[in-house]
């Protein structure tokens, strides 16, 4: 049952992703790549699409994911999944437990989560760069060594810093970044290849 | 009937800001700000930054987080509902939109070349994402520790291609988070007991 799968996928990513954004990517990536859902290329350019429009990335990935495997009755299941388990949370909050943060218990549990969660943003970035940029996947496969995708690394770290450079304290919006990786995909692999 | 009409109220400011946050969570909190606390004064500024840290430290967008206590605060559950529903609904209909064609889009022979250029720009701003999180976080030996085993444990897992979900890993630090704790407060409760004695 697709529909039931996605809905509760997704209430299980809702559920469990703390400190919003980016902290539930590993989640998500996780879980599109178990069901068949989307691969990790696939993954990587929604995530772009979802940078670059309005609202929140667990929200888009969920409309999407929900969308292609079960049409607009699998998107609505899959975002009302994702929304649900924080919606009750807060309700439960606001209405009964104002100082919920206040508890020493619930601190010492967020103290456990916080440093999980950047281990895992941190290290889904790194394997994500040694498959995408290196084109290391698993330690069976020999690297297809491929000097583009590395160049194309190197000059988005350089263009990050440019502000910097300048001292000017404004950085870069991700959107203006994935502009100019995409001309740069475009001179690359069109022109060169 | 009152109350229906904040809610409805509620529902288009909060579909404003869905349509209008770029860039996740933390632009959105600026709106909010500037909305319900400059503007209408609904809430005053300490309460709010109070909800900034609840929405932080429980599960789910920030977004939606925020809107449900904003909405439940101006008019109750279904302010909450409603507010909820206006912050998605943008997102859902663009997206949705966007999910019709994209795959056609993708198939272009030159997207798909601009898309192989975003894919490692992609791996990028997770990297500087990940990096300002842990720049934050402060660097207590424990939060080190438990910080480093999930990087060696995801990578080596990742690498040898073990099914290891990271909701375990979510679960395991918050357990370990809990269990320090105890052990701390037993061993606090000892050594009042002790000094009692003598």
């Amino acid at each position: 049952m697709i529909y039931l799968n996605l809905f509760l996928t997704f209430f299980k990513i809702g559920l469990f992703t703390i400190g919003g954004g980016y902290a539930m990517i590993p989640l998500v990536l996780e879980a599109v790549v178990e069901n068949g859902w989307m691969n990790e290329a696939d993954f990587m350019n929604f995530l772009a699409v979802a940078e670059s429009t309005p609202g929140p990335i667990a929200v888009n990935m969920a409309t999407y994911v929900g969308s292609t495997q079960g049409g607009i009755l699998g998107s609505a299941l899959a975002t009302l999944g994702v929304v649900l388990p924080s919606f009750c949370i807060i309700l439960l909050i606001a209405a009964v437990i104002r100082n919920f943060l206040k508890y020493r218990g619930v601190q010492a549990v967020m103290g456990g989560i916080r440093p999980a969660v950047v281990g895992l943003i941190l290290s889904t970035a790194l394997t994500m760069i040694l498959g995408t940029v290196l084109g290391v996947s698993d330690l069976k496969t020999v690297p297809a060594f491929d000097f583009r995708a590395p160049a194309i690394f190197a000059i988005i770290v350089g263009v990050s810093f440019l502000p910097k450079l300048f001292k000017k304290k404004k950085k870069l919006s991700p959107i203006l970044m994935i502009l100019i990786s995409a001309v740069l995909g475009i001179v690359f692999y069109g022109f060169w290849g | 009937m009152n109350r229906f009409k904040q809610a409805c109220h509620m529902f288009l400011i909060m579909f404003k800001i869905g349509l209008f946050t770029f860039g996740g969570g933390y632009a959105m909190i600026a709106l909010l700000q500037n909305e319900f606390v400059a503007n209408r004064k609904w809430i005053e500024k300490d309460e709010f930054l109070d909800m900034v840290a609840i929405a932080e430290s429980t599960p789910g967008p920030i977004a939606i987080n925020s809107a449900t206590y904003l909405g439940y605060r101006r008019a109750g559950v279904i302010g909450s509902a409603m507010a909820t529903l206006g912050v998605v609904l943008p997102s859902f209909i663009i997206i949705f939109i966007i999910s019709l064609f994209f795959d056609a889009f993708l198939s272009l022979e030159y997207v798909a070349y601009a898309f192989r250029g975003i894919q490692v720009c992609v791996t990028f701003l997770i990297l500087s994402a990940g990096w300002k999180m842990f720049k934050s976080l402060k660097k207590t030996p424990f939060n080190l520790c438990l910080f480093s085993a999930v990087v060696v444990a995801m990578i080596v897992t990742n690498l040898l291609a073990v099914d290891f979900s990271s909701i375990f890993y979510i679960l395991i630090c918050g357990a370990i988070g809990l269990f320090a704790f105890l052990l701390g407060n037993l061993r606090k409760k000892n050594k009042t007991k002790r000094e009692v004695e003598k």
